[in-house]
């Protein structure tokens, strides 16, 4: 979709240099931002996130299944990001490509390292039943940023989750209970791109050809980071982390409005 | 279970006036910028997303055809879109099964010849299911191949009925197709709106040759309301696009002028033009 010519690309990049952005946004504005949650109701939790035109469905399902040997009290945590080629004429058939093992991946690290979830609550007999969180993500459209929008989905459907009536032996999933899993924590993530000095967030898939280095900031609500995945084939400074992190930081406290 | 005569389906479960009626249905044409067409189909609480990609050129090239372009289709439910247990991502047997046939309900309306060694890939996703999904899903398709401007001569409408104990009911709920008190038949109906001609049947149940016939009479009843409702999106897409759009949108401006000769099988037109809606209108009510 983002075919960018040689010319084209360099002068994204120029403008970029100078603060000017493909869509005409300023640095550090994202796109307007909209979440729906229980957009499907077959899910224990679900959330569409919009921001601009990129559009992502978050499915929580909640399942009965076995602990790790090593962790026999804790329930399990389990994300996927499918980029189906419904969204995108560069997404393919086949097993996840590496661009979704890396999503998911990030997406995991950000709600497992903040320890929103409490783990030990998901157990049900230890060493032999746990309850398994299984976090689906699917693209429904593609305009860049995915990694902010899903992990944004992930959140707010996490945050209207509630468990399925279970009876010791089966589960029955027609029925939702009041009971809500317990998100003690928000870990918001926010990538924040860098291109000659300047730093910018939420990219266009044109912008997403034309950055030196980013770096996903996942932070909760007193300021702790829990995650980091820097990305981009150019090195970054100290000094630079300091000002990404601000900034994810300064983005995140605003994003936070938004799922309350 | 509950207090009901055995044997008797006198009311639907869902609360449905008659055995005839269909469940609330809604379409949205272009919901997927990316795509070159696109839709959302609606029917109950199933919903169907399907976008539609090229014609483009055609890999792996050994499948290519130089006589014709080709129509590719994939069914796939989102891992949290089914009743149950998660559905285990990827191509299962059952989605590869409903990818052919969905193929062929909506092959007889297309004409590719004009796009030799090309495809045409239609991706369809349910982010919510309650049975039916399949129709739900060539109705999605049909809307977001005339959404992309592929040369069409009808729309394909599709719906399932049913034989559930003794009656026959359109469009089954999951809670009809899995009714225990009686024999059940779900049979999967896809239609050409203007001629009532077949293009998907499939059923699983048991049924008597005399019922099978009146249930298809009821489908070619009842397709022409999802038949409004795929024609009403698509002009409503092109009613909110009319006036010059921004660049992104050229492909669209093509498939609008394209979708204006819906009617007839000649080939797509070349240059961009403005929405002639009435044109639009015209040749979808002939049909």
């Amino acid at each position: 979709m983002a075919l960018l010519n040689d010319s084209l690309k360099q002068h994204l990049i120029d403008s970029l240099r100078k603060g000017i952005r493909y869509d005409g946004r300023v640095l550090d504005e994202y796109r307007p931002i909209a979440i729906e949650r229980d957009v499907t109701r077959n899910a224990e939790g679900s959330a569409r996130v919009k921001i601009g035109d990129t559009e992502v469905i978050a499915g929580i399902k909640l399942m009965v299944g076995q602990p790790y040997a090593d962790s026999p009290e804790d329930g399990n945590l389990v994300v996927g990001v499918e980029l189906s080629p419904l969204a995108s004429p560069d997404f393919e058939l086949g097993p996840p490509s590496i661009e979704a093992i890396e999503l998911a991946r990030v997406v995991d690290r950000g709600i497992r390292e903040s320890k929103a979830i409490d783990s030990k609550k998901l157990c049900i007999t230890a060493s032999e039943k746990v309850w398994v969180v299984s976090i689906d993500v699917c693209i429904v459209n593609h305009d860049g940023n995915l990694l902010d929008a899903c992990a944004l989905a992930t959140l707010a459907a996490l945050q209207d989750t509630h468990f399925p009536k279970y009876n010791g032996d089966k589960v029955d999933y027609s029925e939702r209970t009041t009971k809500k899993l317990e998100l003690k924590k928000l870990p918001l993530l926010v990538t924040v791109y860098k291109t000659g000095d300047n730093l910018f967030v939420d990219p266009t898939p044109e912008e997403e050809m034309c950055y030196d280095a980013k770096l996903s900031v996942t932070t909760v609500q007193n300021g702790d980071i829990c995650a980091l995945q820097k990305g981009g084939e150019k090195p970054i400074t100290q000094d630079d982390i300091n000002l990404m992190t601000d900034l994810a930081l300064a983005k995140a406290k605003e994003m936070r409005k938004l799922l309350k | 279970m509950q207090l009901v005569n055995i044997m008797a389906y006198t009311k639907r479960l869902d609360g449905r006036k008659s055995f005839t009626e269909l469940r609330p249905i809604e379409a949205k044409a272009g919901i997927i910028k990316s795509a070159h067409g696109s839709a959302m189909f609606r029917i109950g609480k199933t919903i169907a997303y399907a976008a539609v990609y090229g014609p483009r050129e055609l890999h792996p090239k050994f499948m290519q055809d130089p006589k014709t372009g080709i129509l590719r289709c994939h069914y796939n439910m989102m891992p949290f879109s089914g009743s149950g247990e998660r559905i285990k991502p990827g191509p299962s047997r059952r989605s590869k099964e409903i990818s052919l046939v969905t193929k062929n309900a909506l092959l007889p309306v297309l004409d590719l010849t004009d796009y030799p060694n090309a495809v045409v890939d239609v991706f369809i996703e349910f982010p919510q299911t309650d049975a039916g999904s399949r129709c739900a899903g060539i109705c999605a398709a049909s809307i977001a191949l005339a959404d992309a401007g592929i040369p069409m001569k009808d729309l394909v409408a599709a719906v399932s009925v049913g034989r559930v104990d003794d009656k026959i009911a359109l469009d089954l709920d999951y809670q009809e197709e899995a009714y225990e008190d009686g024999p059940v038949a779900d049979i999967p109906v896809a239609m050409l709106p203007s001629t009532g001609e077949i293009t998907l049947l499939q059923m699983d149940g048991e049924i008597s040759k005399e019922m099978l016939m009146k249930a298809i009479q009821e489908v070619r009843k009842a397709v022409g309301q999802i038949y409004e409702v795929q024609k009403k999106a698509l002009k409503e897409k092109y009613a909110s696009n009319a006036p010059i759009a921004d660049v992104e949108s050229d492909i669209v401006d093509t498939g609008v002028a394209t979708a204006g000769t819906a009617g007839n099988t000649s080939g797509a037109s070349g240059a961009p033009q403005a929405p002639d809606l009435e044109a639009l209108d015209r040749e979808l009510d002939e049909n």
